[in-house]
């Protein structure tokens, strides 16, 4: 069941068309990887997916994007109550400058929930979801900017959690860590993807292999290839795609 | 040549280092004088008498020699120009920040820096001419030359350096802070007030700080719009601020009364150092909690 489908999609910053005719299905429950080099717009079609790249001036996109059935350019859909459902990770870990507990009940609080009791459940799950509790049981009233590069990372996946999305949009989430906590994220990610449908660009062709279940590759600003990560790896189609994971370009 | 370059540095540092003892030079000598000029009337007059008496009559005969209204005149004066003055300028950094369209804010921007050039006898003039028979009319008071008055005057002072600090820490705020909001599906506003003023809050306190430091330290508007009088400080009544007080009398006092205008100086001195000292700390002890 695929739960993103994007069809015929291209994307303009002003005159400059960084995306074209972009298609593909994401499957539920599973992890996609988007791979490919610097600047070839996997980031850019990451952000288009929760609306991040609304923000952006100039920017122009078409096409069909749905989620779960849905236009998510409806005019009728609320794009917070799309971000709500499409988390996301970003690649530096950016904590808002306030206590563990409260970068959690961040995301909850903003949609409505006030209660103490629940709030304090919800952050409970979350930062046991993202694995993180019992390093910060003890000081959840501490400042989350004391945390380390790795638990800070997770600690923003367990605050994209709490406001209980569907999908988990990763833009290149251990890029700026270190091996250990790199792989802490890994091991998380295989977890969340039985609740979760996760979609993370990565850098790291390895990371890729050892936990996605699908890989698209992008090269300036085309969808070369998309399929099944071991077949993709194994037996690429295209010779570009053959010759990026080869590591002859990129 | 390597000797050369070893005396060209070392000239250019120590006279970097004149320039710089100059300015503390400044410092010391102004509060040194202060100090010296300021202690023998509090001595004649007695330290009690003089902070916390009520009356100010330094011209009759039986001349007394209380600043309490001028204090307190000043406190209230500040504190009003602040509850006035912060939020409008508050509010109006955030938008010119983070909600004004580029030309908007480029307009307005460059509005403010002119009302923070504009002389303090111009806004006393505006005060005079326009504020004060308004308030007159508008209240159904006596005189409207008051410390309503001035608290006005001085709210308007204080707004471009309130305004321009605040737009300074709300830029710097970065922008991940803002996107990961965004993202958890908070709405723009949502996201400025409780995460970028959250982030920007120790830029946006010394803002306040500075719109403090200039209400209390104003002489001219203050005095043209308040009345002058040495009142016990009441909203609708003229009043006399600390600054005034020695303004409005040094040109013509003499003996004891000269040197109870400098007393009055070192507290107006005093009382800034003071403030500015604790709102220090806070914001020291604010950060050290990070």
């Amino acid at each position: 069941m695929s739960i993103i489908t994007v069809k015929n999609m291209c994307l303009w910053y002003g005159e400059h068309q960084a995306l074209t005719d972009i298609h593909i299905e994401i499957p539920e429950k599973s992890i996609t990887a988007l791979i490919g080099p610097s600047g070839c717009g996997k980031s850019t079609f990451l952000k288009t997916l929760n609306r991040m790249n609304d923000l952006v001036q100039g920017i122009k996109i078409t096409g069909d994007i749905q989620y779960k059935g849905r236009d998510i350019f409806d005019a009728s859909l609320d794009v917070n109550e799309l971000r709500r459902e499409i988390g996301m990770v970003f690649q530096k870990p950016n904590p808002f400058p306030m206590s563990i507990y409260d970068n959690i009940a961040y995301g909850p609080r903003t949609h409505g929930i006030r209660n103490k009791a629940k709030l304090d459940d919800i952050v409970e799950q979350s930062l046991r979801s993202a694995a993180i509790w019992d390093e910060v049981k003890d000081r959840l009233k501490k400042n989350a900017l004391g945390l380390s590069g790795g638990q800070q990372q997770r600690l923003c996946i367990a605050r994209a959690l709490a406001v209980k999305p569907t999908v988990l949009l990763m833009d290149e989430p251990t890029s700026a860590l270190d091996p250990i906590s790199t792989s802490k994220i890994e091991e998380l990610s295989m977890k969340l993807k039985e609740e979760y449908t996760i979609i993370m660009v990565t850098h790291n062709m390895q990371q890729a292999v050892r936990i996605s279940d699908q890989t698209a590759f992008f090269l300036l600003g085309e969808l070369i290839e998309y399929g099944n990560t071991e077949t993709l790896f194994s037996t690429p189609i295209d010779k570009r795609t053959e010759d990026y994971i080869t590591g002859r370009f990129g | 040549m390597k000797n050369k370059k070893n005396i060209f540095e070392k000239t250019v540092y120590s006279i970097f280092l004149i320039l710089g003892l100059i300015t503390i030079g400044c410092v010391l000598l102004i509060t040194i004088y202060l100090v010296i000029a300021g202690i023998p009337a509090i001595r004649e007059i007695g330290l009690f008498p003089f902070l916390f008496g009520k009356t100010w009559e330094s011209t009759s005969e039986n001349p007394s020699y209380g600043i309490l209204p001028f204090i307190l005149t000043s406190i209230y004066g500040t504190a009003g120009a602040i509850l006035i003055g912060v939020p409008i300028g508050f509010f109006t950094a955030v938008y010119l920040a983070k909600i004004a369209k580029k030309r908007v804010k480029e307009v307005m921007q460059t509005a403010i820096s002119l009302l923070a050039g504009i002389p303090s006898v111009v806004y006393g003039l505006v005060g005079m001419l326009v504020l004060v028979p308004s308030i007159r009319s508008i209240f159904h008071v006596p005189d409207g030359a008051s410390l309503f008055a001035a608290m006005i005057v001085l709210a308007i002072m204080i707004l471009p350096s309130i305004i321009k600090v605040s737009i300074t820490a709300l830029d710097a705020v970065p922008k991940e802070y803002e996107d990961a909001s965004l993202a958890l599906g908070a709405t723009p506003i949502e996201t400025y007030f409780r995460v970028s003023v959250l982030a920007a809050r120790s830029g946006i306190a010394t803002a306040i700080v500075l719109g403090i430091g200039r209400a209390i330290g104003e002489a001219m508007a203050v005095m043209m719009v308040s009345g002058n009088v040495a009142n016990m400080p009441k909203l609708f009544e003229s009043v006399r601020f600390l600054t005034t007080a020695v303004a409005s009398e040094m040109s013509y006092s003499s003996g004891l009364q000269r040197q109870a205008l400098f007393s009055i100086a070192l507290v107006l001195f005093l009382f800034i150092m003071l403030m500015n000292a604790t709102l220090n700390f806070f914001l020291k002890g604010k950060k050290e909690r990070k």
